[in-house]
């Protein structure tokens, strides 16, 4: 485990656009590698230096995943280590001359200690013009949660440099299929928003899908055919404990939690025909919310709680619809550029929409403003779907296809910035990204 | 005794289609296909049990489920859940079965091809797995003897992202269960 970060660590920082590095641990898991694919040319210049404190080999280089986190966000570029002369781990040992030669425009650096509890790693941004101190603080650790802090100090620079919440501590669920059709092993996967630490949630020799992460992020709510018919599971994270909460008759989908963790929105066809209800969780008791003919699926929630976003194809081909949450109700329709658009999914500020939309013959990701109804194309492959926001809102990871193989990829939420997330072996799909951890973290 | 020779031909080659790994199925042209080929996609649906292991059923039944196994598949166009002219005979083939042994059950998986959303795609396999039910029940089918499922894109037959690969993914599978 060791060998594999030291490697790790050092290729993390061989930092070109367009470098493959790699992010997984060396589970048996397919490992997610990180490719930029369009890198933004007016990324900032940073270095991070390695912390004193930190013994060759150490199980987790705290500057190296802060400097691949900063690197994955698209807005940064990290310094090589082979390019640093000097090695500061205090402020006041910083030249700020040899870092402007360097030409990085901000420094992080730090150091690992031990402490009455445990570790402290403190940690120190400048800005290099000027040499003004910008952040600083000591954080409380220890050995094992020595990688989350390393995440927590990488959002805290992300948020001085640009005002925006790092989401570094968040996690990602996504399916990884392996083997070829008719045989094949389906899993749900949590990892790290960096890739790292990839954990089997569960498996199946039928399809599971959907995945919807619970507002507290404890658990996940997906869509499994084990039963040779489809079922909507809840499994609760810490404990792995599960439950099916919807087998009924026919189908049960694309599950969606309400705001405040109570309710799911799901897709069932009691009668034939699909169609959107609200299940309350403690109770099961049901609200049908659409009762049109058509295929009515893939709800999300608003922000309030107050609507159902959802797709419809009762105007002849899939649009986006909203809906007020209670029974008898009529939706307004949304979308009405392009002739497909589905799979609505809300930012974290509850302006727009993500969605994926049929583009000059090529399923895309697009967001949608719901103030303006200005839809705006973000990427450019065949087959784009399944996309998530950060919890930041920075940006949108997706389903794209690389080749034969499916594979994830993430772009800016301005379109600037792409890179893809590809998988060893097996095909990689719909991912979502977790809210914020309730906790912060140690 | 031909038919006997018949029937154990029958058994055979399902034997040797469940044991063979399934190849591309071409979709259905106007002629009915051969036996082992829409037999290996039938053994490749989700849980296909053939006549030929049911204890309780009659000889003149699982003759008549071995001569299904030849033709249980529906093919469709692109974004349609209409049941083509050509695959008539392969809805009353299934009908013709089920309305004479009423203790018959069969289940239909409807399928779509890759492209778009998933959740929309399982309604989209939905809709046709119910087009071929009602078309069942018009030809005097129980309504306790279907039931449907649908996998959506989930569960392909051929992998690609080309017309060859979505027009044969694009299907209802007729698996009777017994």
């Amino acid at each position: 485990m060791t060998k594999n970060l030291h490697g790790w660590a050092r290729t993390a920082l061989a930092i070109v656009a367009g470098t493959a590095l790699w992010l997984g641990a060396s589970t048996a898991q397919a490992q997610l590698r990180l490719d930029i694919t369009q890198g933004v040319r007016d990324a900032v210049p940073i270095a991070v230096v390695p912390f004193g404190g930190q013994a060759e080999g150490a199980a987790t280089d705290v500057a190296a995943v802060v400097a691949n986190d900063l690197l994955l966000s698209g807005r940064f570029k990290p310094l090589e280590r082979r390019d640093m002369v000097t090695r500061p781990t205090t402020g006041a040992a910083i030249r700020f001359e040899d870092w402007r030669l360097l030409r990085s425009d901000f420094i992080v650096v730090g150091r690992v200690e031990p402490d009455a509890a445990g570790l402290a790693v403190t940690f120190e941004l400048f800005n290099v013009q000027t040499g003004q101190p910008l952040l600083s603080q000591r954080l409380p650790s220890t050995e094992r949660g020595l990688r989350a802090t390393a995440h927590r100090i990488a959002d805290l620079v992300f948020e001085r440099l640009t005002g925006i919440p790092g989401a570094f501590s968040t996690r990602i669920a996504y399916v990884t299929v392996d083997g070829r059709p008719p045989k094949q092993r389906f899993r749900l996967v949590v990892a790290d928003a960096d890739g790292f630490g990839p954990r089997t949630i569960t498996e199946s020799s039928e399809p599971l899908m959907s995945p919807a992460w619970s507002p507290d992020g404890q658990s996940l709510a997906y869509v499994s055919f084990e039963g040779k018919a489809s079922a909507v599971y809840v499994q609760r994270l810490a404990t792995g404990e599960r439950r099916r909460v919807s087998a009924r008759l026919g189908i049960n989908g694309a599950p969606a939690w309400s705001p405040d963790g109570r309710k799911l929105a799901l897709t069932l066809s009691r009668d034939a025909n699909l169609d959107v209800y609200v299940l309350e969780l403690a109770s099961q008791g049901l609200t049908r919310l659409t009762t049109d003919g058509s295929i009515d699926t893939e709800p999300e929630w608003s922000r309030d709680g107050g609507s159902v976003y959802f797709t419809s194809d009762r105007s002849g081909s899939p649009q986006v619809y909203r809906i007020a949450p209670t029974a008898g109700q009529q939706p307004q329709r949304l979308t009405f550029t392009n002739g497909y658009n589905a799979r609505p999914r809300l930012a974290p500020d509850g302006l727009s929409l993500a969605l994926v939309t049929l583009d000059r013959g090529g399923y895309r990701i697009a967001t949608f403003d719901l103030k303006t109804r200005n839809l705006h194309v973000l990427t450019d492959g065949r087959q784009d779907e399944a996309p998530s926001f950060a919890p930041n809102g920075a940006a949108i990871i997706y389903a794209t296809r690389s080749g034969a193989r499916g594979t994830l990829a993430m772009v800016s939420s301005d379109g600037r910035f792409q890179q893809r997330l590809s998988s060893d072996t097996g095909d990689v799909r719909e991912p979502v990204w977790s809210p914020y951890p309730a906790a912060p973290q140690r | 005794m031909k038919w006997t020779h018949a029937l154990a031909a029958a058994v055979l080659a399902l034997g040797l289609a469940a044991c063979q790994k399934p190849k591309q199925v071409q979709p259905e042209p106007a002629t009915p296909s051969t036996p082992s080929e829409s037999g290996e996609a039938a053994t490749s649906g989700i849980g296909t049990d053939t006549g030929a292991t049911a204890g309780a059923t009659s000889e003149a039944q699982r003759q008549a489920l071995a001569a299904l196994q030849a033709r249980n598949i529906v093919y469709f166009d692109y974004d349609s859940s209409e049941i083509k002219p050509e695959y008539d005979a392969v809805v009353s083939a299934h009908a013709g079965y089920l309305t004479r042994f009423k203790t018959a059950r069969v289940r239909l998986e409807g399928h779509t091809d890759e492209r778009g959303s998933r959740e929309y795609n399982i309604g989209l396999g939905e809709r046709r797995a119910q087009t071929v039910r009602r078309a069942l029940m018009l030809q005097g089918v129980g309504e306790g003897q279907i039931t449907t499922v649908s996998y959506g894109e989930e569960r392909p037959v051929a992998e690609g992202s080309d017309e060859g690969a979505y027009s044969q993914n694009r299907r209802v599978e007729l698996v009777q269960v017994q």
